[in-house]
Formats: C-alpha cells, structure tokens, sequence
C-alpha cells in the first residue's frame, strides 16, 4: 500500500460497532481523524506526544494513545472510544463510580483514563491499588490527584466482582 | 503539533520492505509502533519525506524459542513479549524490565525491536540486550543478513550501526543460563518516566555483567570480577560513565545512583516493587 503525502485515502473502521469511514491524508493522527472526520469529540487531545493519556482509545481492545497512531493505520481496526461506555440505562458502573467518588473535575483527562481502565478491569479484574496507580501512571490528571480515581476503580472491580459471584452462585443453584 | 507531510508506504512482506528501503534510503523513516517515533514526527524533530510502516508485516510477528536464544520479530509488539508465558523462565531479566519501558498504554503499540531501534540511552530495552550479550538480525537486498552485537549495535544518542539499507528483521535475547541471577532496578521520577539511571545485571559464580543506562550516551556493560573490591570497582564505572547534570538529576546523584544500586542489585536479593 501507498499513499502520497497530499493525497487523501478513505479510512474504514469500526467505531463503537458501527462501520464508519472517512478521507485522511497519511499525517493525520487517530485523534483528530476521530474528532474531525468522524465528529467524534469524545476523545480529547492533549499532548500529541503520548505523555498525558487524554486521547487514550481502544485499538481492537487494546489502550492505545490516539496521537501516537495515524488515522491510515487504524483502516479496517475496531475502534473504541468513550462513546462507547454508556449504555441506553445512562452512564456505566465506572462512570458512575467516577462521578461518586469525585473522579474528575475539568474532565479533560477523563475519557483516556476511562478508556485505560475499561481495558485494565477486563484483563485484571481483581487489581491491588499498586496495580491500579500503576496502570494510571500513563495518564496525567491535574486536578484530583488521583486519589479519587484508585477509590472509583477498586470500588467498580469489587462490585463487578460480588456481581459475579451472585451469577455463578445462581447458576450452581 | 502535528507532522509534517509524508508519503506513506504499507509493505505487507519483509522483502517489499527492504525494497522500498534501497529505494529510499536514510530518505525513508522506518515505524513499527511509533510509540517513540509519532512524537518525534509530531514535534517535527524528525520531518522524513517517507515512512515505511513495518507493523503490518505478519512475518516479522513471532516469538521463537531457539537453542539459546529467544528471537523476537520486529513486528511484536512489547505487551506481546510480557504476555509470552515462558518469558520469566527464559528471559528474567526482561520479564523484570519490561514493565518499566512506558506504560501499559504504549506497551499495547510499542515493539521489542522499535525501541531496540531508536536506541534511547536510557531505554531498558537495549540496555537488556547490551547486558545480555544478545545480537540484532539486519536484513539487506537479496535476503543478505548480518548479525551485530548489542555492544557494537549501540553508538550513541539516537544513533545505531543500521545502515540505510537495512531492515531489523529480529532482535535475539540469549537464554537464561543455569546458576546465573537476573536482576534490574530503575530510578526515574515517575514510573515509566525515562530512566535517570536503570540497572541490569547478569550474575554469574564468579563474575558479573553489569549495564547501565541513563548515564552515557548508549548503554554501558563492564564485567567485574566477584573476587575484587566490588566498592572500588563500581566507583570506577560511576565515573568512567561521563555522567552529566540536566532538569531531572545532577551528575553526583547519578553516580551515587551507580555505586549504590549497583552495590545492592549484586549483594542483596531483589525486592520488586512493583
């Protein structure tokens, strides 16, 4: 494949599970693409250098930085943003555990690190608060100093947890 | 901000790869992950007028166990490496490394040989490979290859014996051998911050391989000898290193750093932090 430095190329991928495309010349980074062809402002831009997390999206369901990938190299991916969290009920389990726990503030950093954490609590659904400052440490929140967050995240995996305990439990009924 | 143009090539075999690469030349920028790379393009500090993406090509994806060694394709991405259940068996001084280079978030992108690439000084990756003795495969025209030692791999900030024409098809860690102890230890402001000083150590019965990164402008390997005054020998590397202040650490903190982890890391037993 090759794409010359003016030209345009039709991006195709699934966003949130919905097929959507547009036109991106080789440069242009995952983040603009998404906000500016796609009108999916969600996802915020920070740094563009992969420091501060804000742009952070899944990449077939992997956290990925959205600054540090061109729009060219997700053609054809699954891609899933922050739009993606709240259900037709409102906002999900994390969400509402951010809002409870005074997890954001400004809210500019939040919908990367909600992205980074919905892609942590499904690969390590029972993480000690070491793991979970481990995990945020890919992202820079000015205002809450964290504290809020770990508390948001522990309380969504231990509920997460109990919820399953009481679907097996029924099921072995 | 944001790059500059660039025309953009998608090579699906390793051949048309190298191909592209003969065309171009140091004309061409090769990306894998771009986890080091896409901020360097979009800080304009690099501005190629080509890039040669190399992460789609699906035979440079692998992880291969040899006989003494562990190769990894230049297409496999760093979480690939952690996820590889063996990796604490035969390679622990990368298990232990590993979760230090960046975060999560840009291990999911990032490869093994894209870091091993762009040759960080403080990078833990080519400091793993220096300390282990390990060797990066070059690929040229004609299915040509050479092998070059992590020692000789290394020449400086950014800077690496890859000729224009040459693609890294492998990187090859040497295999854990028996009776030596693996360990590492990193000081940085954050956790996945770049190193001020990351530790490597091979130990052996009598004699130990010692990296370190952060300090020179390449990663820096000595063997000492177990038998010598292990204080003395390690004041001697701290300032063999050419250690330099900057925004983060002052050049004594860095050779305190040295002579202190490097007294622990070989005495103590490890304590992970993690």
């Amino acid at each position: 494949m090759h794409v010359r430095g003016d030209e345009l190329h039709r991006v195709t991928f699934r966003l949130n599970g919905r097929e959507r495309s547009g036109s991106a010349a080789p440069r242009m980074q995952l983040c603009d693409f998404l906000r500016h062809e796609l009108g999916a402002t969600g996802t915020h831009v920070g740094c563009e250098h992969g420091v501060c997390g804000a742009c952070t999206v899944l990449v077939d369901g992997r956290a990925t930085r959205s600054c540090l990938m061109l729009a060219i190299q997700a053609d054809g991916r699954c891609v899933e943003t922050v739009e993606s969290l709240a259900g037709e009920a409102g906002l999900n389990d994390l969400q509402r555990a951010f809002r409870e726990h005074h997890a954001l503030q400004c809210g500019f950093c939040t919908a990367g690190i909600l992205m980074s954490c919905h892609e942590f609590l499904g690969r390590v659904p029972d993480p000690s608060e070491a793991q979970v400052r481990d995990m945020l440490s890919g992202h820079l929140c000015r205002c809450t100093g964290y504290t809020g967050i770990v508390q948001a995240v522990l309380q969504v995996a231990r509920a997460r947890q109990q919820a399953n305990r009481r679907e097996n439990d029924a099921c072995s009924i | 901000m944001k790059p500059c143009a660039f025309d953009y090539y998608r090579p699906q075999t390793r051949k048309e790869a190298i191909d592209r690469l003969i065309e171009f030349g140091d004309e061409a920028r090769l990306v894998a992950g771009g986890q080091s790379l896409m901020a360097v393009l979009n800080m304009r500090l690099a501005q190629p007028q080509i890039l040669i993406d190399v992460g789609a090509i699906d035979e440079l994806r692998y992880i291969e166990r040899r006989d003494d060694h562990l190769a990894i394709g230049a297409a496999t991405t760093q979480a690939e490496l952690l996820e590889y259940a063996a990796l604490a068996d035969e390679l622990p001084l990368v298990a232990q490394a590993l979760p230090w280079v960046g975060h999560f978030q840009t291990r999911n992108r990032g490869t093994v040989c894209g870091s091993i690439a762009h040759a960080d000084p403080s990078a833990e990756l080519p400091l793993c490979l220096a300390t282990l003795g390990g060797e990066v495969v070059l690929e040229t025209r004609r299915g040509k290859t050479r092998r070059v030692t992590g020692a000789d791999f290394f020449q400086g900030v950014l800077t690496t014996a890859r000729r224009p024409d040459e693609l890294i098809t492998e990187v090859r860690f040497p295999l854990k051998r028996e009776g030596h102890a693996y360990r590492f230890r990193e000081v940085a402001m954050r956790h996945g911050d770049f190193a001020i000083v990351a530790l490597a150590a091979d130990i052996g019965e009598s004699e130990v391989h010692l990296g370190v990164g952060g300090v020179a402008d390449r990663p820096v390997v000595r063997k000492l000898s177990l038998d010598d005054d292990l204080d003395e020998a390690l004041n001697h590397l701290a300032w063999s290193l050419g250690a330099q202040d900057d925004a983060h650490a002052s050049a004594a903190y860095r050779r305190h750093l040295v002579r202190e982890l490097g007294r622990r890391l070989i005495l103590e037993e490890p304590t992970f932090e993690q």
